[in-house]
């Protein structure tokens, strides 16, 4: 590629025509202002009688309080799941659970424009993205399970299937509908029966859902949803008559759940943090790949565990690929998470706002430089600048540590071989992106990175079909795909 | 100026660059944002006839129409420009006097463009003698596709340089290209050879513009700009008949070329039919009413 002529020419994004406030209306979100346990098929009242806020993180109101349920709770729910299991769930044929869970999905994409509305308010997150990505996906996990549930002895040929019985499930606040679709679905198409925790910032939608479990009139108990927070998690944790943990959240919470069913017959999966190296060879679709980078650090305000947080360029191509970031960067809408041109909403909570401006001062004590993007942030809410950081080596701290956050560490490279001993020299393997024209390099990389979902020439991309988990300390066990069913079954 | 070896043009990834142009799709444009969208646009437009049976008649009416798009709702802009074959270049210069609104001429053996160098020359200087402001030209595709890209290049410069004054748009047709890596292959050629506009299609082969082959495109510009610190105008053209549509393709340059080329010197759309559609939505934004089509004059 021939050179710039100089570096003074600079696009001009800031434009007299702009982009008038296009929010979605809320109307269509019908929020109470109190939620009590999900238990049995019904709503109940809290033992603790103690309820505790959620909030909208892009203007921080208050939007309803949820009940904080306690080791009495946990006790009701599992005792209800338990029953569930033996008297209905585990002797229903296969497709009569399979009709039920057809229904859940069905209703789910009836009421798709509420969820993701609610997802939204709840989360922070782009109703762009909630109404394209996370509702409909969330659907067709449903969709995707309800159809293997009669047909296990495919699924796993001359052995026979067997449910667990009780599942924990703890989900974490990126993705709280999408999270309790991947854990629910194939809990339920398998024959198990569920104690679901969605996290304590984004209780909202998982709730919902257990409006449409009830109405779909899945047989009490089969599926319990209580909230709380770390004590609650560590309640369903310890519960002695569980019989799978299956989690999705922060590395040093899988460690602690590690610890805690060391001993037991517990089944575990975890689905924890990750550090995932995206790679732009010189030969690349450079416009394509630094889109993709943009998606895969960017998507979901960087609330991703399989975000591209760590960008490798080959020295060749460093400069224009960083101007066009740049270029790309200063398009990007960050706002109102209702406003349908939103790009990168609000961030999940103020703590985890802390924690991204900690990193950001780390890099930057680094001696890192910082680039962020122009754009004026709403005065109220929790809302971070993308944000990209170059002059980073592998010794620096914000190229080591999840951040979690809209914030990527740019580092370049000579060769393949010094890009695969760096992508690979981390304690994360959950993810890992590879852009290049050629297809024998593809194949090269993909089998020598050490990640459980390696993406070529595009980043971000999920499907039910597909098996998602990591290596190392991003965790073990798959979700999705046939690999997810084996999760929930014991094979004799 | 450096010419690079265009057989090594960037490479664009097919899912990639339908997934970005796809993107803009997803644009909410309401408003005060839309109105001044839906006036941008029709000040952009090339206003096209170009048929074996256009005559003095037709292009005199089209050239009215171009001045006077719908007076009932004054304070309306004009289109950017008329285009017309050669031989109604005069009657169009007549037609529109000293209106500012722009005479365009096709040229070289259009649409085909299949014919000797000399009288593809011949026609560029009879369009530019007959008072044509910019020339539209047709690059020679089977060449291209042959791989003899400096027979591309040298044909474009040579015609670049009998348009004199006249600026120029190089036609790639798209839609007979075959690939985004060739689109942009071709854009980088024309480019370097002299070209002020790079326009998709003729509008006579189907697929026309579309948004992904206009992408690659504008990204090509960028490139060359930040590479040669000059720029070179876009014109989509063909199939783009709808407001919508139109609204996306300004989202695109927006967000990829940004305020310097949101303007008709930079962007035109070549189109007959998206004019009326255009006026049709900015007089439902005024009044809030759908009119039917026979409101609205069909020159």
């Amino acid at each position: 590629m021939a050179k710039t002529k100089n570096n003074t020419l600079k696009l001009q994004f800031d434009t007299t025509w702009n982009y008038a406030p296009a929010p979605e209306s809320k109307s269509i979100a019908s929020i109470k202002p109190r939620y009590e346990l999900f238990i049995n098929g019904e709503f109940v009242k809290p033992s603790s009688k103690k309820y505790f806020d959620t909030i909208n993180p892009a203007n921080e109101e208050k939007l309803s309080e949820v009940a904080d349920a306690n080791a009495a709770d946990i006790d009701k729910a599992v005792k209800a799941a338990r029953t569930a299991y033996d008297k209905v769930w585990s002797k229903m044929p296969a497709k009569e659970r399979a009709k039920y869970i057809y229904r859940i999905a069905r209703m789910m994409q009836e009421r798709a424009r509420e969820f993701a509305v609610i997802e939204s308010l709840d989360g922070g997150k782009p109703i762009r993205e909630s109404r394209d990505f996370d509702v409909p996906t969330a659907a067709n996990h449903f969709f995707y399970y309800a159809g293997w549930a009669d047909k296990l002895e495919y699924a796993f040929p001359n052995r026979t299937a067997v449910p667990l019985g009780v599942a924990g499930q703890i989900i974490p606040w990126n993705f709280p509908l999408l999270m309790a679709a991947w854990k629910v679905a194939p809990a339920i198409a398998t024959g198990n029966t569920v104690v679901l925790k969605p996290a304590e910032t984004t209780p909202l939608t998982a709730l919902k859902l257990a409006e449409i479990i009830q109405e779909a009139d899945l047989p009490p108990g089969v599926v319990n949803i209580i909230t709380g927070a770390g004590a609650t998690g560590a309640a369903i944790v310890n519960h002695p008559d569980i019989d799978k943990i299956a989690f999705t959240g922060s590395t040093d919470v899988g460690k602690i759940i590690q610890k805690a069913i060391a001993g037991t017959n517990k089944k575990a999966t975890l689905e924890l943090g990750g550090k995932a190296a995206n790679i732009i060879f010189e030969d690349a679709p450079l416009d394509q790949a630094v889109e993709g980078v943009i998606n895969g650090i960017f998507f979901n305000q960087g609330h991703v565990c399989c975000a591209g947080s760590r960008l490798y360029v080959q020295e060749s191509v460093y400069k224009t690929v960083l101007r066009k970031l740049k270029d790309r960067l200063e398009t990007l809408i960050v706002g109102d998470p209702l406003d349908k041109n939103t790009d990168i909403g609000a961030i999940n909570s103020k703590q985890q706002l802390e924690t991204i401006h900690k990193y950001i001062k780390i890099g930057q004590q680094e001696g890192a430089e910082m680039f962020q993007s122009s754009c004026a942030l709403p005065g109220k809410g929790y809302f971070c600048r993308p944000t990209l950081f170059t002059n980073v080596a592998q010794s620096s701290r914000i190229a080591q540590e999840e951040i979690f956050g809209p914030v990527l560490t740019i580092q370049t490279f000579r060769t393949e071989d010094e890009v695969i001993e760096k992508a690979n020299n981390t304690p994360f393997g959950l993810s890992a992106g590879v852009w290049t024209d050629k297809g024998s390099k593809i194949f090269n990389m993909t089998t020598k990175m050490r990640a459980g979902v390696v993406w070529a020439n595009t980043y971000n991309k999920f499907d039910p079909t597909s098996p998602f988990g990591g290596y190392k300390e991003s965790g073990y066990g798959r979700e999705g795909g046939l690999h997810g069913l084996s999760a929930y079954v014991n094979l004799i | 100026m450096i010419i690079p070896d265009f057989r090594i043009s960037p490479r664009v990834d097919q899912v990639g660059i339908e997934e970005r142009a796809s993107r803009v799709t997803k644009r909410s444009i309401k408003k005060e944002s839309k109105m001044n969208g839906l006036l941008l646009a029709l000040n952009m437009i090339d206003l096209t006839t170009l048929e074996g049976k256009d005559t003095d008649g037709k292009v005199k009416q089209l050239c009215y129409k171009a001045q006077h798009l719908h007076d009932a709702y004054p304070g309306l802009p004009t289109v950017a420009a008329i285009c017309v074959y050669p031989s109604m270049v005069k009657t169009a210069k007549q037609a529109l006097g000293n209106s500012g609104v722009k005479v365009a001429s096709v040229a070289t053996a259009f649409p085909s463009g299949q014919a000797p160098r000399d009288v593809k020359i011949r026609d560029t200087k009879y369009a530019v003698a007959n008072g044509a402001d910019e020339v539209d030209m047709v690059i020679s595709r089977g060449k291209f596709l042959m791989g003899e890209y400096n027979y591309v290049f040298d044909e474009i410069a040579a015609i670049k340089e009998a348009c004199g004054d006249a600026r120029l748009k190089v036609i790639l047709e798209t839609g007979e290209l075959g690939s985004y890596d060739k689109v942009r292959r071709a854009s980088d050629i024309a480019m370097y050879a002299g070209a002020d506009f790079i326009k998709t299609s003729t509008g006579k082969i189907s697929p026309a513009a579309t948004l992904p082959v206009t992408l690659v495109m504008l990204e090509a510009i960028r490139d060359f700009y930040y590479v040669t610190g000059k720029m070179i105008a876009m014109k989509p053209a063909g199939g783009i008949s709808k407001s919508k549509l139109a609204l996306h393709y300004l989202v695109m340059l927006k967000e990829v070329l940004g305020e310097a080329w949101m303007n008709n010197e930079w962007f035109r759309f070549g189109a007959s039919s998206l004019a009326n559609d255009l006026l049709m939505q900015i007089v439902k934004e005024k009044t809030g009413l759908y009119q039917s089509k026979d409101y609205f004059s069909i020159d």
